[in-house]
């Protein structure tokens, strides 16, 4: 951040200066040896890349890129592939979502043990255990499915149902089920109580309250992050070809190890077309939808 | 989707919103089914025997965690190596995304205020002044859409493994994803502090320079430091294949089966993000 000029902050009470002026010097300081200390050891070396012998390897292997290989045989092949990983990305987005609409009700103090609904609550000790156990539980099963990578639940699967994109789809879901069931979770306690609260006053139960009050407030929200999701899937769905679960991802990798270059072009065009048609898709969804 | 009554006023609005649903619901049912079909969804291979024992070999074979402290110990190279990676994958990207945002700003490159009266209503000059804006926006897409995985994929074929690569995939994909926000963060700024700077007779470089980045600088280091937090979890799945870090030690037990090990290195890996998105959090805390 750049300093102010001093003559302008003049008659501005300044923050107590001591302490300032250590954080500004430490805050750059650290940000400095940080930096120095990641570019040591990933051994970056620009000028090797940019050198003379890293220009000449790079633009040799630009060139065997080219042309594109554009054979109907190939590009059937490269549609069906596409398609595999869109269909990878879609089911691994609707489980996703179906798994965050299990846990994040659960998930959500404010439905679950506190807030306005529970101020005057009858129940007893064992009941209100209960209920905190419950969102305890809903919030440890959506931290495991988020912690482990997706990549890693795509290889227990790829271990337990074997290779295709049945094991990427369920990678997919339970990772991002994770992500998502935390992010609506968040929605849902955030949500104004003024609403609920009319809702209460009327007499309705919390069944209704839930449906009638918080629902209608929380869905186009709910709606909004998992298109924002699918637009991280598509993406993510090409990673996971990496460890056997089809679609372009897979393709990506056969093409390397085997120098295609030709056919490399062709498959990197073809999720150049696929992630901007589903950014594209997404952000027109949210459109109509929202 | 409920049906607003005041749209009934509006038949025209109102129509069109009609045929939609429909539409949308067929479009829908059309993906799922195609999508059930090739994406080979059989939910009963989950629960065959095989599928079954495979799982229950996993579990049981994660626990107890290997935290013996030879392999703490030998985890500490591999766990510099992810932040590292994160790092200056993320110093790369803004090395790359912030020039190319710059030239990729609609308001700064040929349009709005700035160029008002310079441009008038020549046309030659307008398209000289948006050729360069086209151009860094379809390289800016062209970065980013190609996912870092397939960017890390050539980069080790380029220059070797080793953390390298990564650092180059994650600068490229992520200075694609910084350019396109940026010059969004700059073109959204409210406009009248830079004219009331042009109207001081300030070149555009100054206008830039005192008017737009001190107004923008917060939520610009404020997206820098979230691409960060993506940045570690995205440095270790690139280990995966090839490019150092957690990543291809998880790969390597996974590999030999060696499950207590691969529950340690998620749990670590699981500390470092929560760390490093609670050290992100902080710091945004702090600036905006």
């Amino acid at each position: 951040m750049p300093a102010h000029p001093a003559s302008a902050t003049t008659t501005i009470p300044l923050p107590p200066r001591g302490r300032t002026r250590v954080a500004s010097f430490l805050v750059p300081a650290g940000i400095a040896a940080l930096i120095i200390w990641s570019w040591h050891g990933t051994h970056f070396d620009l000028m090797s890349l940019l050198g003379a012998d890293g220009r000449a390897q790079m633009l040799t292997y630009a060139r065997k890129l080219f042309p594109p290989d554009l054979s109907t045989d190939l590009l059937l092949k490269v549609a069906y592939w596409s398609l595999e990983t869109f269909a990878m990305s879609f089911m691994g987005t609707l489980l996703s979502v179906a798994i965050a609409l299990i846990l994040v009700f659960p998930a959500s103090r404010n439905l679950v043990f506190s807030g306005v609904l529970f101020e005057v609550d009858e129940a007893g000790r064992p009941v209100r255990l209960a209920r905190l156990g419950l969102y305890v539980f809903a919030r440890a099963a959506l931290n495991l499915l988020r912690t482990v990578p997706h990549i890693v639940w795509a290889l227990i699967f790829v271990f337990a149902v074997g290779l295709g994109p049945f094991p990427g789809v369920l990678a997919l879901g339970l990772h991002t089920g994770g992500i998502l069931g935390k992010l609506f979770a968040e929605v849902v306690e955030d949500i104004e109580t003024q609403p609920l609260e009319a809702l209460q006053s009327t007499g309705a139960s919390r069944f209704q309250i839930f449906v009638y009050g918080v629902l209608p407030r929380v869905l186009p929200q709910f709606l909004a992050y998992s298109l924002y999701r699918w637009e991280v899937n598509i993406r993510e769905a090409i990673i996971l070809g990496y460890v056997g679960a089809g679609g372009l991802g897979q393709q990506v990798q056969i093409a390397i190890s085997l120098f295609l270059e030709n056919k490399l072009l062709t498959l990197i065009l073809a999720i150049y077309v696929m992630v901007t048609v589903v950014d594209y898709l997404s952000a027109y969804l949210r459109r109509r939808l929202l | 989707m409920p049906s607003n009554p005041s749209l009934a006023a509006l038949p025209f609005s109102h129509r069109s919103k009609s045929h939609f649903p429909i539409l949308f619901g067929i479009c829908f049912a059309v993906a799922f089914m195609g999508s059930w079909q090739l994406a080979q969804i059989q939910p009963g291979l989950l629960f065959e025997t095989e599928g079954r024992r495979n799982i229950a070999k996993f579990i049981t074979g994660m626990f107890p965690p290997d935290l013996s402290p030879e392999f703490l110990r030998f985890l500490v190279v591999p766990l510099f190596e992810t932040i590292q990676i994160s790092v200056m994958g993320t110093v790369l990207a803004v090395a790359i995304g912030f020039p190319l945002g710059l030239l990729g700003t609609a308001s700064l490159a040929y349009t709005g205020i700035l160029h008002e009266v310079e441009i008038g209503g020549s046309r030659a000059r307008r398209l000289t002044r948006a050729l360069p804006y086209i151009l860094v926006r379809s390289v800016l897409s062209v970065f980013r859409c190609i996912p870092e995985f397939v960017w890390a994929f050539m980069f080790v074929r380029a220059v070797g493994l080793g953390p390298f690569p990564g650092v180059l995939a994650i600068g490229i994909s992520y200075g694609g994803m910084l350019g396109k926000v940026y010059s969004e963060i700059l073109e959204n700024l409210a406009v009248q502090p830079s004219e009331a700077l042009q109207a001081t007779g300030a070149s555009r470089w100054k206008v830039l320079l005192y008017g737009m980045l001190p107004h923008a600088m917060p939520q610009l280091v404020s997206y820098t430091l979230y691409r960060w937090e993506c940045a570690v979890r995205a440095s270790a799945i690139l280990g995966f294949i090839g490019a150092g870090g957690l990543g291809q030690q998880i790969e390597l037990s996974m590999r030999m089966f060696n499950f207590h090990e691969v529950i340690t290195l998620v749990l670590i890996l699981f500390l470092l993000v929560a760390a490093v998105d609670f050290l992100s959090a902080k710091a945004r805390k702090a600036i905006v």
